[in-house]
């Protein structure tokens, strides 16, 4: 078998396990190796296809407020145990929140924002954040030809602080939609553009983005297509993105 | 909430059942507010969550009946044989048969199926994934390195089986 001693660690490499030196060696390979990078293809395929049939359950919005109710602090406890339970409750609100750096609403817009939030951070943290990785929008454009089924421009970044590192496939409400990974002074900005048909039920021409939001973030339709831009970056930043967006758009 | 989508999804792969499902994601909230001083600040809350859920459904009569059947599978210190070649069923994996995908994940043992699913789904990481179900990461790479290799071999069948199906339909049509 070709490669075989690579081929026995190519999953742990993907999953971005491997000691930081034998990444750089794993790396090397792979761009050298036809075999190697046509496996790595086909498993980052087989991930990427795990990871939209397993997130295949939701939970019902009735679900979720019986749940909300149940662990409610009870007015009717004594005092001192119902303090106790409304700390544990608030305390496990507020790790949850750090955990996923957000705190939103989950109803109508705000769910949509909030699940735009968790795409972000969770884009962020995964080990492979860009399925598409180049700084040139004319190699990023046209991968996702034939992955969504609409089409979308990305703006010309000379002159500007941006910088493109890449793109991803992302699914919101069930839509697929392109997800774009900007950098701008070591602060990544995600911008998600989906269809506006497909969140019309959601959304409104008028829905702002919510200011509790830990991360600063613009929203607006445009030709058929809704756009989100956020990140930890300035609003400055966040805002100027977005212009660039909507000037080339 | 926090996490609460997510858990719901891992509840629901673990139960198959969405009536249990919500019962075994309300269970753990409840006991996560109960047992909150048992979290100690500034480790993961996430696998912590997690944990909670795994150890609730291990405890209940669907996750004793499942614990009761999982076949005696020898998990350390076995040297992993190497990954054949990927087959061209998998080549084939895009949206229009993740119905197999589902189906083929839905078969795995359970210890594959929840490796496999906080890998690549909630994308932890290996260390993540060894807090979460209280064991070593060593028997957390075996695991995904088994679950993997068997979803392969199951869409594989499932493939050959979709074929089949396939064929016969046009055998029989001759006789219409």
């Amino acid at each position: 078998m070709v490669c075989e001693s690579w081929k026995e660690t190519l999953d742990t490499y993907l999953d971005g396990e491997l000691p930081e030196a034998e990444m750089r060696n794993f790396d090397a390979h792979v761009r050298g190796c036809h075999s190697c990078s046509a496996d790595a293809l086909t498993r980052v395929q087989m991930k990427r296809t795990i990871q939209v049939a397993g997130r295949r359950f939701t939970p019902s919005a009735e679900f979720r407020r019986r749940v909300q109710q149940r662990i409610a602090p009870k007015p009717q406890r004594s005092l001192g145990l119902g303090w106790m339970l409304a700390a544990a409750a608030a305390v496990i609100l507020v790790v949850g929140a750090v955990t996923s750096t957000y705190v939103g609403t989950r109803s109508g817009g705000g769910q949509v924002f909030s699940e735009i939030a968790d795409l972000h951070v969770a884009t962020l943290a995964s080990s492979s954040p860009v399925d598409v990785i180049s700084t040139d929008r004319h190699t990023v454009k046209p991968w996702f030809q034939g992955k969504i089924p609409f089409a979308f421009d990305l703006p010309e970044l000379q002159n500007s602080e941006f910088s493109l590192l890449g793109g991803r496939m992302a699914y919101l409400d069930q839509t697929p939609g392109a997800h774009l990974i900007y950098d701008v002074r070591k602060h990544h900005i995600s911008v998600f553009v989906f269809q506006e048909q497909s969140l019309r039920a959601k959304l409104d021409d008028n829905s702002l983005a919510p200011k509790q939001l830990s991360f600063n973030m613009e929203t607006w339709s445009q030709g058929g297509l809704r756009y989100f831009v956020i990140g930890d970056a300035s609003a400055a930043d966040i805002d100027s993105l977005a212009k660039l967006f909507k000037a080339d758009t | 909430m926090p996490l609460f989508d997510q858990l719901y999804n891992f509840a629901h792969w673990l139960t198959r059942n969405t009536e249990e499902a919500e019962d075994l994601v309300q269970e753990t909230y409840v006991k996560a507010l109960k047992g909150f001083s048992s979290f100690q600040l500034g480790t993961n809350f996430r696998a912590w969550m997690y944990r909670i859920l795994r150890n609730t459904f291990l405890t209940s009569r669907t996750g004793l009946r499942v614990t009761m059947t999982v076949p005696l599978d020898p998990e350390q210190d076995e040297p992993e044989l190497a990954v054949e070649n990927e087959t061209p069923e998998t080549i084939l994996m895009n949206r229009s048969n993740s119905q197999l995908v589902l189906s083929a994940i839905d078969d795995l043992p359970m210890h594959h199926r929840e490796t496999l699913l906080l890998c690549d789904v909630e994308e932890m990481s290996y260390q993540e994934i060894a807090e979460t179900l209280s064991i070593p990461v060593g028997t957390v790479m075996s695991r995904l390195s088994r679950a993997r290799r068997t979803l392969r071999d199951n869409l594989g069948r499932k493939l050959q089986g979709d074929e089949a199906v396939k064929e016969g339909k046009r055998g029989t049509n001759y006789g219409l």
